[in-house]
């Protein structure tokens, strides 16, 4: 179980990287997590490696007028640990904890986790959770794609081979706003098999904003609009919250794979998303977002 | 395509130099080529944790990382910890408490354990069965893990205060 040959070259900047690109088979390193095993089972053989970790640019975490912006480098450790996402994102520390194992949490980036797209995977879900911009560079420059139009397929996103995930821009929420997350897994650090994601404002006593996000039921992450809107304006309490989360299966249509059945599936999403509902509020109406 | 490249890294303390193919991965160059032979190889794709290092100072699956990657970075494996004749305290704690049956599994162990004592809090055992979760033991030997651990964190606590 070894990779096949390829060419190794790093790169020092985002446009020498892009230049690198401009090969029949190139692809990008950063964190490896993903694209190692794959080149070590032989699935993926690409003739050439773009080591991105030594280009600056693309690292840090910081605060842009309305925006919080990550580097695409930042790894999962790295955002487990900023004070400046604990204050406005407490919710990435929380699905943090959920990705893998230290090792590995060490290393992966949100990059490498967003364009590899797994959809069970935490990044995406939070990325569909908070409004999320990805801004892509390639040869023709920068631009923003949308959570909703990022998330192609399974392993598949909007993302040209010829680009680079720079960074994701999250808006910052209303203050206030309480956030949480959760998931099923087989075992701690696996993917999960069902997982959930919720925001919500909370004024007078009504909801005034909420945003619900599945993870591993679709081709990617989904946000549950149905709940979202049935929600809106409702009494901020477990009976407003146990009225609609049924609504957030409608239109679902979950994979049976070796990790769960289609039906078992389905049956967590009301469950995490009570839980995750009722923990939102709770921290909203705490002001401990 | 594959044109041998020459790295320089820091290896347990001592500079070295060597050529490698690109492909060849840090757990295979550490093993193979340099004949440390601590780090060990299970699942290879960075699931069973045996061959975890540290990397510039954090832990890391040495299988999902190429040698040529470590170029000008530090590294340091098991061997850094201690010597058969001169066992490092972490090394003990697991002596002690009978942390180990096979062995396999145990380089990975002490290494995520060394992170761990430097950056966690390990208040609660159940904090420590959590962070030692990447790291699988299949003589499933984790209770006698746990009870190593938390004597080193309750000592670690001990000498801070």
């Amino acid at each position: 179980m070894k990779p096949a040959p390829f060419e190794y070259v790093r790169a020092a900047s985002v446009r020498e990287a892009i230049a690198l690109l401009d090969h029949d088979d190139a692809k990008i390193i950063a964190g490896g997590q993903s694209l190692v095993p794959m080149m070590n089972f032989r699935l993926a053989q690409p003739e050439r490696i773009v080591d991105i970790n030594a280009i600056a640019e693309l690292s840090g975490i910081r605060e842009d007028g309305s925006d919080i912006v990550i580097g695409s480098l930042v790894r999962h450790a790295e955002a487990m640990r900023s004070p400046l996402l604990a204050r406005h994102f407490p919710v990435i520390a929380e699905a943090m904890h959920h990705v893998a194992h230290l090792a590995i949490r060490n290393r992966g980036t949100i990059g490498g986790s967003l364009v590899h797209a797994d959809p069970s995977a935490e990044w995406p879900l939070l990325v569909a959770l908070l409004d999320g911009e990805i801004v892509a560079e390639g040869p023709d420059g920068c631009r923003t794609v949308k959570a909703d139009e990022f998330f192609v397929a399974p392993l598949v996103t909007e993302i040209d081979e010829t680009e680079i995930l720079v960074a994701v821009r999250f808006p910052k929420p209303a203050p206030g706003a309480g956030m949480a997350f959760d998931e099923v897994a087989r075992r701690a650090g696996d993917f999960a098999v069902a997982s959930a994601g919720a925001l919500v404002s909370v004024e007078d006593g009504v909801m005034r904003e909420v945003r619900v996000a599945l993870g591993g039921v679709g081709d990617g992450p989904v946000r549950a609009t149905a709940v979202e809107e049935e929600l809106t304006g409702r009494v901020a309490d477990k009976v407003s919250i146990s009225d609609t989360v049924e609504l957030a299966c409608e239109g679902l249509e979950p994979e049976t794979d070796i990790h769960a059945s289609a039906e078992y599936r389905l049956s967590l999403v009301p469950v995490l998303v009570r839980r995750v509902l009722e923990r939102a509020v709770l921290r909203a109406g705490a002001g401990a977002a | 395509m594959s044109a041998r490249v020459d790295i320089t890294m820091t290896l347990n303390g001592e500079e070295i130099v060597e050529t490698v193919e690109p492909r060849m991965l840090l757990s295979d160059f550490l093993r193979d080529r340099l004949g440390l032979t601590g780090t060990h190889v299970g699942c290879e794709h960075g699931v069973c944790g045996a061959c975890t290092i540290r990397l510039n100072g954090v832990t890391a699956r040495s299988c999902l990382t190429f040698a040529v990657q470590a170029d000008g970075a530090r590294i340091e494996t098991v061997e850094h910890l201690g010597t058969v004749s001169s066992l490092g305290r972490i090394q003990q704690a697991f002596r002690k408490h009978h942390a180990l049956q096979c062995g396999f599994c145990t380089p990975g162990f002490l290494m995520t354990v060394q992170e761990m004592l430097e950056t966690l809090p390990l208040d609660t055992d159940e904090e420590i069965r959590d962070a030692l979760s990447g790291n699988i033991c299949r003589c499933t030997g984790y209770e006698h893990i746990v009870r190593a651990v938390r004597e080193l964190a309750d000592e670690r606590e001990g000498a801070a205060a």
